[in-house]
């Protein structure tokens, strides 16, 4: 800007910049910094030196200090954070440096120079202790800049301000900060993108006219946009954004021109330039620009317009800005897309990027530079909108759609909706020009590009220390330990994470009872809701079998189009840790059809309006998974005891026959004896051989998700009743989950849980769930617990031992901790619903299996495993 | 749980004397895991019998156990500890009969080398390998042994036998010898400690064990058995034990010596073709312990070399068996140990000039193979690839190996060469590689090679 400002008061920077402040030593840099800036932002040679070498004048250990100060600046700098450097930097070299920083991170850098008398900076030198550098140093500083100064601007500093005394470094009161012109954040939309029109007039005015806006077509004026009532309730207009490529090839590149300039020149559109309309500027620029590429045609088109027209063109190019952060940095618009390290930045590449993207150097067989696919990398946050090379449909691909659908090529002029990311295309009148590459050139698969992209997941979005966001509870950090416990059992064993779309969360049991001979009751379930400030909840009986997730698909094509999986059936039955439930297939895919029947015949498609669904459920007998367990301890145990016990109970008999006092130990080798019966009959109620699928049953107790929605907002009587309905097209397989609803605080009600479950446990059931009545509950300290379990005194036998409830042990197993296992069961609870509803929203599959990974590797956390 | 000793020497009530406890009272010995309890069912002139009742606290067990290593998170709160004969036995025996079993008998000393007909009944003594090694360990002391076994569970034949058996001994030894006899060969049976075992137990091994350890056919097998399968511990022992005898330095049986022939013969193999492709970089994709590694840090001309594996645990092996920690700071330099999986892209495997997978294929589901390809063919893609997997064709040479059966338990598929070339030709054509093949291992005419390799180059 100016280099000499007299008398300034007042001075603007760009709110993203890389502020060197430039003087002699005791010119006043720090003194200004802390004056006009946040300390934070402010990088100080001098305490670079200090923090490295305990002395803040030690000049031999420059070079590392400055390396440190190098290294804070880019970090800030990567964060999009202005940065201020208080250092000499009053050679050119050491400014050079600088501006290179600047341009690694796409921000401008902002000169500020302190150019003050020599004999000021003297005085204010010899007033400190600590400079007693010989008196040569600042005058030497002093040339160095003076002979530099004028030549600012050349390297590369487009902001520059000089103070040449106290005085004006007295005047000067604010330094403000404007924003980028790139970002407008607080423009909410809602939009319309609009893809390359090349000069196809027509097309745009239809496609105008089917999204709602009113055209005087003749004219080239806009009239008026339809308007729109959003989510948060605000009824605003509409905002046509155009990804820029206005021109060329088409019929009528004028007549696009003056609408789109109208529309943008009076606030009713944005628009962004792309690579035809920057040549077209430099070919109005009488610069040496090819005449092909369709630049031929419009500048055929514009020779019968003003010169005032013209001018306007020329103008309205120029001021167009590279690219759009919009709605709170959630939409980002740019001719051939951003990469997230450059959006909201503003340098030449950063332009440069907008308007051709990037190649990788190569040439394909028709000649034409052989583009780089950024978006396969993309993981930004912002939804990147973009055109540029013509696709034959627009698809997502990590948060990121090219619209460019070929109109000038004979194909569609298509826009996209925002929020609402729906598609709207008219077709071309005509094929206006021939392009050089056919359009999709290579696309042949069946798979989307994200779905191609997502067979295989990179690495480093699983590894290492990982902070995920959950919709319905806090961030959920994810410690670098359990990663990699998580990321052996997913590699070694998970299936094909495209299918595995949701892991079950873990449950913990309710307070210790204090009953006698009982670990665990309902009455502390009921409290622990009560509690909470529930008003109702669900007693689900507790099925003794292995937790399975199901996920089925209508058919294979459904698996196709939908999960992205080629020829592994139509569906997958998964344990809590993503492994396949069955061993082959064949049987995997025969209880899948099963179900699939089912559902058909229950009309739960129609019905969903959906193709496939995802199941949360328990799959019975406890025996067809657990088999290695039940041999090795289970029934190891069992065999073991009521083998020994009989023999130690004959031998004390026969010792008190003999008069040996022997009577008490007797008792007490009884009691086992009997505690081992128990044990063994208590495992013995999950067991039954498995010879054919007949043998299995399903007991599914939550609907998890169907295309396009999640049930977390449904309350559980509605799952229980849905389910009820699947179950009845197979009574066989399926087994319906029996349930009571009960008002907290109604001691009847109570009371009628308490003994359903008590004849339960009777019956040797595995015991209840408690669940509040509707599926997601929070209080002030964020999510309640989604269940709690009650489980039997005769279970526990087989968690806690067969011996568990001899009165010295009870008591000793009742003091036990339940808080780890309850943050890990709302951790793991949020993880799993966030996947989902990720998933449905069709987020890109990392993202998805963030959150299933997350879920493992939270299962590597230590906890008892009785509870 | 229960051990009983019978005698029917007359006066039989001598044993009291003998053990150093009362026939008429109950005696109580406390344990580190609970206790134990002495007393006599029978006690006349005719017969005398002794019973030794452990007393486990299956609660203060598990405060007490460190956490177990079976992967079943239960382990320590389901388990047959307290109704077995195991090491804790041996240490009762040690506690409650400490006197006898060295040898003192203060009122009647004439006694104690004497050689005495004893009947001894252990409920239920657990043995791995079941009745044959049973046998195999007590019969040559000379002892009569008789045993009940039982099904696992009797509601599910299915599930077969347990390991579990009561059983009775017969023999006419002195009571010393007997007792020491109990004391290491229960937990022998067992093959299990329930605590660490450290040096000092070669010297009770010794102790206990002489006079008859040392002519014992299985000798090794008990010893190892008992030092726990702790190898250095156990060939340590076995040194002392045998003197001058060769000691075999393999610990699993001649079958599994060939297999490791086999996979050196492997490792060496793939070295050779890398050395003669002029490689200078590799990344061991699926390094395990670090055997390969080993090799290549040997030979100068592989500058850069990558192990990664997704066992953590394999790579901490790898880490101390190639004492990483004291290379000099040049060797250091050339390898890297990562944490990794080949099922998810990972820029670290970029810009290595070979990929090697030896037996890593064989341990990933079939369906998964499509992403181990994109992840080594496509985004890594080295100049060269070197594949090795198991014949399946040769299993059939293996006789222990019943039919249809894979030759490890983590095995998720084993392929054919017809099967193998199928699948390394289409992977060849769709990344562009040519690619070849050549058995590893001693050629059959009919099976081919124990194992097969795939030589992929672009």
């Amino acid at each position: 800007m100016s280099r000499r400002n007299n008398k300034l008061s007042h001075i603007s920077i760009p709110e993203l910049s890389l502020v060197l402040l430039i003087g002699p030593s005791g010119a006043g840099k720090s003194t200004f910094a802390r004056k006009f800036f946040k300390p934070t932002e402010v990088i100080s040679s001098d305490v670079c030196r200090g923090l490295i070498s305990d002395d803040e004048n030690n000049q031999t250990v420059s070079a590392d200090a400055f390396e440190l100060v190098r290294f804070i600046a880019a970090k800030r700098l990567k964060l999009g954070l202005l940065t201020v450097i208080d250092a000499t930097n009053v050679q050119p070299e050491s400014r050079k440096e600088w501006v290179k920083l600047a341009r690694e991170y796409h921000v401008l850098p902002v000169a500020i120079v302190l150019n003050m008398p020599e004999q000021l900076c003297q005085e204010r030198n010899a007033l400190r202790s600590d400079r007693n550098f010989g008196g040569h140093v600042i005058p030497q500083q002093i040339s160095q800049l003076k002979r530099s100064i004028r030549y600012l601007r050349e390297e590369g500093f487009r902001h520059s301000f000089e103070l040449r005394t106290e005085e004006e470094v007295a005047q000067l009161e604010t330094i403000t900060r404007n924003p980028l012109y790139n970002n407008k954040k607080d423009e909410h939309g809602p939009f319309d993108i609009i893809g390359d029109v090349h000069g196809c007039y027509d097309e745009l005015c239809t496609l105008l006219d089917t999204l709602g806006y009113k055209i005087d077509k003749e004219n080239a004026q806009f009239i008026s946009a339809p308007l729109t009532t959003t989510a948060d309730g605000y009824t605003r207009f509409r905002k046509p954004v155009f990804v820029g490529d206005l021109v060329d090839r088409g019929p009528k590149s004028p007549e696009v021109l003056r609408l789109v300039m109208h529309m943008v020149n009076n606030g009713f559109a944005l628009c962004v330039p792309g690579n035809h309309d920057a040549k077209l500027l430099r070919y109005l620029n009488g610069k040496n620009v090819q005449l092909k590429h369709g630049l031929e045609q419009t500048a055929m088109q514009l020779a019968g317009e003003s010169p005032e027209f013209i001018d306007a063109v020329k103008s309205f190019i120029d001021g167009l800005v590279s690219h759009y952060v919009l709605d709170d940095g959630k939409l980002v618009v740019a001719h051939a897309g951003l990469k997230e390290s450059m959006q909201g930045r503003g340098s030449g590449a950063v332009r440069e990027f907008c308007m051709y993207g990037e190649t990788t150097g190569e040439t394909d067989e028709f000649g034409l530079p052989v583009r780089y696919n950024w978006a396969m990398e993309y993981k930004g946050r912002a939804m990147v909108v973009y055109g540029h090379t013509p696709v034959p449909e627009p698809q997502w691909l990590n948060h990121t759609i090219d619209i460019d659908t070929g109109c000038v090529f004979g194909a569609t002029l298509t826009a996209l909706r925002y929020p609402e990311k729906e598609l709207v295309s008219v077709p071309a009148l005509e094929q206006y020009a021939v392009p050089a590459r056919p359009i999709g050139y290579n696309a042949g698969s069946a798979l989307s590009i994200q779905q191609q992209y997502d067979d295989v997941l990179d690495i480093e979005d699983f590894t290492g220390r990982k902070i995920l966001h959950t919709r319905f509870s806090h961030n959920i950090t994810i410690r670098e330990e359990n990663n990699i416990a998580a990321l052996e059992v997913m590699s070694r064993f998970a299936i094909n994470p495209k299918w595995l779309i949701y892991l079950p969360p873990t449950m913990s049991p309710a307070e210790t009872s204090k009953e006698p001979g009982l670990l665990e009751h309902p009455a502390q379930g009921l409290q622990y809701f009560k509690e909470a400030g529930i008003r109702k909840v669900v007693c689900e009986e507790k099925h003794m079998g292995s937790r399975a997730v199901v996920v089925v698909c209508r058919d294979e094509i459904v698996a196709q189009q939908r999960f992205g999986i080629a020829g592994e059936g139509n569906g997958v039955v998964y344990t809590r840790t993503g492994r396949s439930f069955f061993t082959d297939k064949e049987t995997e895919q025969d209880f899948i059809t099963r179900i699939n029947t089912a559902l058909i015949s229950t009309g739960f498609y129609e019905t969903f309006n959906t193709d496939w669904v995802c199941l949360d459920t328990e799959l019975m007998p406890w025996s067809a998974k657990a088999q290695t367990l039940l041999q090795t301890q289970y029934a190891a145990t069992g065999t073991a005891a009521t083998q020994a016990l009989p023999v130690v109970v004959a031998a004390l008999q026969r010792a008190i026959q003999q008069n040996v006092p022997a009577q008490a130990l007797l008792d007490r080798y009884s009691q086992r004896l009997a505690q081992a019966k128990d044990y063994v009959t208590a495992y013995r109620q999950y067991c039954w051989p498995v010879n054919s699928l007949e043998d299995y049953k399903l007991a599914p107790f939550h609907i998890m998700a169907t295309e396009g929605k999640t049930y977390f907002d449904k309350d559980h009587e509605w799952h229980m009743s849905a389910i009820k309905n699947i179950c009845a097209g197979d009574t066989q397989l399926f087994r319906a989950t029996s349930y009571r609803l009960v008002d907290l605080g109604d001691m009847d009600s109570e009371n009628a849980a308490i003994s359903w479950w008590e004849a339960l446990t009777a019956a040797g059931g595995e015991g209840m769930v408690i669940k509040p009545y509707t599926f997601l509950n929070k209080d002030e300290k964020g999510l309640i617990q989604p269940a709690i379990k009650i489980r039997g005194k005769e279970y526990l036998r087989i968690i806690y031992g067969p011996e568990y409830d001899a009165p010295e042990n009870l008591e000793r197993l009742r003091s036990r901790k339940l808080t780890a296992k309850r943050s890990l069961a709302l951790r793991e609870f949020a993880l799993g619903l966030e996947g989902l509803e990720r998933f449905v929203n069709k987020d890109p599959l990392q993202l998805v299996h963030q959150c299933v990974f997350g879920i493992l590797a939270l299962e590597s956390e230590p906890v008892d495993p009785r509870l | 749980m229960l051990l009983t000793i019978t005698t029917t020497r007359y006066p039989a009530t001598d044993l009291g004397y003998l053990l150093h406890k009362h026939p008429a009272k109950v005696q109580t010995v406390a344990l580190t895991a609970g206790s134990v309890h002495v007393f006599y069912p029978e006690a006349t002139d005719d017969k005398c019998t002794a019973a030794l009742l452990l007393d486990l606290d299956p609660v203060g067990l598990v405060r007490r156990s460190t956490p177990g290593s079976s992967g079943f998170a239960l382990e320590q709160y389901v388990n047959d500890r307290p109704y077995v004969a195991s090491s804790f036995m041996s240490n009762a025996i040690a506690q409650a009969y400490a006197t006898a079993m060295n040898g003192r008998c203060k009122d009647k000393p004439h006694l104690v080398d004497e050689a005495i007909p004893f009947e001894i009944g252990l409920s239920v003594l657990p043995v791995k390998g079941g009745e044959p090694i049973l046998r195999q360990i007590f019969e040559p002391l000379g002892y009569k042994v008789t045993v009940q076994s039982h099904q696992l569970d009797d509601q599910f034949p299915e599930w077969g036998k347990s390991r579990y058996f009561n059983v009775t001994l017969r023999h006419t030894l002195p009571l010393k010898t007997v007792l020491c006899q109990l004391y290491v060969l229960i937990p022998v049976c067992d093959n299990d400690k329930h605590y660490f075992v450290g040096g000092h137990e070669i010297e009770k091994l010794m102790e206990k064990g002489n006079g008859w350890l040392d002519t014992h056919p299985v000798k090794e097998l008990i010893t190892r058995r008992y030092l726990k399968n702790i190898a250095p511990l156990a060939r340590q022992a076995l040194e002392v034990i045998m003197k001058d005898e060769v000691v075999s330095q393999e610990e699993k049986a001649p079958k599994d010596k060939d297999k490791l022939r086999l996979h050196d013969l492997r490792l060496l193999t793939v070295r050779d073709i890398l050395l003669q492709h002029n490689v200078s970089s590799v990344a061991d994709m699926g390094c395990g312990e670090g055997k390969l590694l080993r090799l290549l840090m040997e030979k100068a001309s592989f500058k850069r070399i990558l192990g990664l594996d997704v066992s953590y645990h394999s790579l901490e092996i790898a880490q101390d068996k190639l004492k990483i920690d004291r290379l000099p700071e040049i060797q250091k330099a050339r390898l890297q140990l990562i944490q990794g999986s080949l099922t998810y892209k990972d820029k670290r495997l970029s810009g290595f000039d070979a990929g090697v997978l030896v037996e890593v294929i064989e341990h990933l589901d079939e369906p998964r193979l499509a992403a181990l390809e994109k992840v080594v063919f496509e985004y890594a893609r080295p100049q060269l690839v070197v594949i090795t997997t198991v014949n399946a064709e040769y299993n059939v040479k293996f006789e222990k190996l019943s039919s249809g059966a894979f030759r490890h338990s983590d095995h998720r598929f084993e392929w054919t060469r017809t099967e193998f070339e199928t699948w390394g030709n289409r992977v060849a054509q769709q990344f562009g590689y040519s690619v070849s093949y050549q058995p590893l291992g001693e050629t059959d005419e009919v099976v081919g090679g124990p194992s097969q390799l795939a030589l992929f180059k672009r």
